[in-house]
């Protein structure tokens, strides 16, 4: 299996510890990754000004992954709905094709169809596919207690995703995370935006949403929240503290892209999964794992 | 522009100031076709994490101000750029009113008539300058390298072409 990797804005410069275990974990199961040079942002970050021009953003990536006749294997979920949605569009509706395709011309570029887009999390989930997955788990770890966050992109809006996944009632996160053994906790609440899109428009109410999340999973004994999404990942991670020292509360939680605890599981090396660049330190998980412990009844 | 106040502090709404045109102007906008299906249910409203926090925003009220014309006071507002885009109401809505689809319209016609929000122009330079909203300078590559990813492209001579020919480049200036 091979993919074209997009990274997007956001992951190549504050996300580099999920870009990385992500490639290794790839690297490890077998999957290829390749750098197309020319992808650039996805386009989710002009739609509120222009849709259209989000829309040729879109459509400049699909192409550049068309050239060589690739699949794209997203990280982020932003990235993810604004690339399905482009290719929808663009396959369903000619006039628009055409019109994009206009303004492709000007940069020697053309949109085509045939390019599928799919996240890293749902290729594991299922084109690898969670018996394959098991067999290649040599460390279990029973030992730890998750909680998921699919973050809404992932799963929304429902039509772009050909229903892999229930975005009422969502489960192939969860049960990629119990592929590695460890125990997965249900929260309440559990479909909550992170508010990651508003935080330079009102930062108040987004990190009252973050808040909230993190008092809902923080209400079980977890040891980490298992995020998908840079965007998620810094609400919860990077902005973890502010919102401790805003609202007077105290979490401590530490939140893991999900290809560093399949990485653990597959028996990588802690050192090349970038524990050293989540913001909230793993280390108390990380000797739990090494020292064993009380295993969950899952 | 604001109606005059009745009982309770209700704000009236004067009907000189409405423009039962903008309805169809939003029809007419990517991702505004089905705005006149709405029959304010409140499922969108309901299930608003927004609204959750904050009744600034309220999906269902946009819809009836833009219904009833309310032109101005929905395009100068702050709360249209206050959605999530989390698509809960979108997926939820029984009448496939696609809201999250009619916010972008929104504000990509408020854009037009020159009311921007500071931070999506901030965003919009950003992603026009470097093909990215953040900048990659040496630093990050070496950092990169450092941890064995390969350098990342700096600047995008074609995206910023793009932003150009799309008129965007006018609407942030």
């Amino acid at each position: 299996m091979r993919y074209a990797l997009f990274l997007g804005c956001t992951i190549p410069v504050r996300g580099q510890h999920y870009e990385l275990s992500a490639r290794e974990v790839a690297k490890t199961i077998g999957l290829e990754f390749i750098d197309l040079e020319g992808f650039a942002c996805c386009g989710f970050p002009v739609k509120s000004i222009s849709a259209e021009t989000a829309m040729v953003f879109a459509a400049r990536n699909i192409a550049i992954a068309s050239e060589k006749g690739l699949d794209i294997c997203t990280l982020c979920n932003a990235c993810t709905s604004v690339l399905t949605e482009a290719n929808k569009e663009l396959s369903e509706n000619r006039e628009l094709r055409e019109k994009v395709n206009d303004e492709l011309s000007k940069i020697d570029k053309e949109y085509k169809t045939g390019v599928k887009i799919k996240h890293f999390a749902r290729i594991l989930y299922e084109d690898f596919g969670l018996d394959k997955l098991k067999e290649e788990i040599k460390k279990d770890l029973g030992t730890l207690n998750f909680s998921a966050h699919y973050g809404c992109h992932y799963l929304r809006p429902k039509e772009l995703y050909d229903g892999f996944d229930d975005p009422e009632n969502p489960t192939t996160l969860d049960k990629i995370v119990r592929v590695t053994g460890a125990n997965v906790t249900d929260y309440k609440n559990k479909l909550q935006c992170c508010g990651g899109a508003i935080l330079g428009v009102e930062e108040d109410i987004s990190l009252k949403m973050a808040k909230e999340k993190l008092d809902n999973v923080t209400a079980n004994n977890i040891d980490a929240l298992v995020t998908v999404c840079p965007f998620c990942s810094i609400m919860y991670d990077d902005n973890q503290r502010k919102i401790e020292s805003k609202f007077n509360v105290k979490y401590d939680l530490p939140v893991l892209y999900y290809p560093q605890i399949l990485g653990l599981a597959l028996g990588l090396d802690q050192k090349n999964l970038g524990f050293r660049l989540n913001k909230v330190k793993a280390n108390k998980l990380l000797e739990k794992l090494e020292t064993g412990g009380m295993k969950y009844d899952s | 522009m604001e109606g005059i106040k009745i009982g309770g502090g209700v704000d009236m709404i004067n009907t000189k100031d409405l423009d039962p045109n903008f309805k169809y102007e939003v029809v007419k906008e990517h991702g505004g076709t089905n705005i006149m299906r709405c029959f304010a249910c409140g499922t969108c409203t309901a299930g608003c994490p927004v609204r959750a926090i904050d009744d600034r925003y309220n999906p269902r009220k946009i819809i009836r101000m833009v219904l009833l014309g309310m032109k101005e006071r929905v395009l100068k507002s702050d709360f249209i750029w206050l959605c999530s885009t989390c698509y809960t109401c979108y997926d939820r809505c029984p009448q496939d009113v696609r809201l999250s689809d009619i916010m972008t319209a929104l504000k990509n016609i408020a854009v037009r008539e020159g009311y921007i929000h500071p931070s999506f122009k901030e965003q919009a330079k950003l992603v026009g300058t470097f093909g990215r909203l953040y900048e990659v300078e040496d630093f990050d590559n070496k950092k990169r390298g450092k941890m064995g990813l390969p350098p990342v492209k700096k600047t995008f001579d074609d995206v910023t072409k793009i932003i150009k020919d799309t008129k965007l480049g006018e609407m942030i200036k």
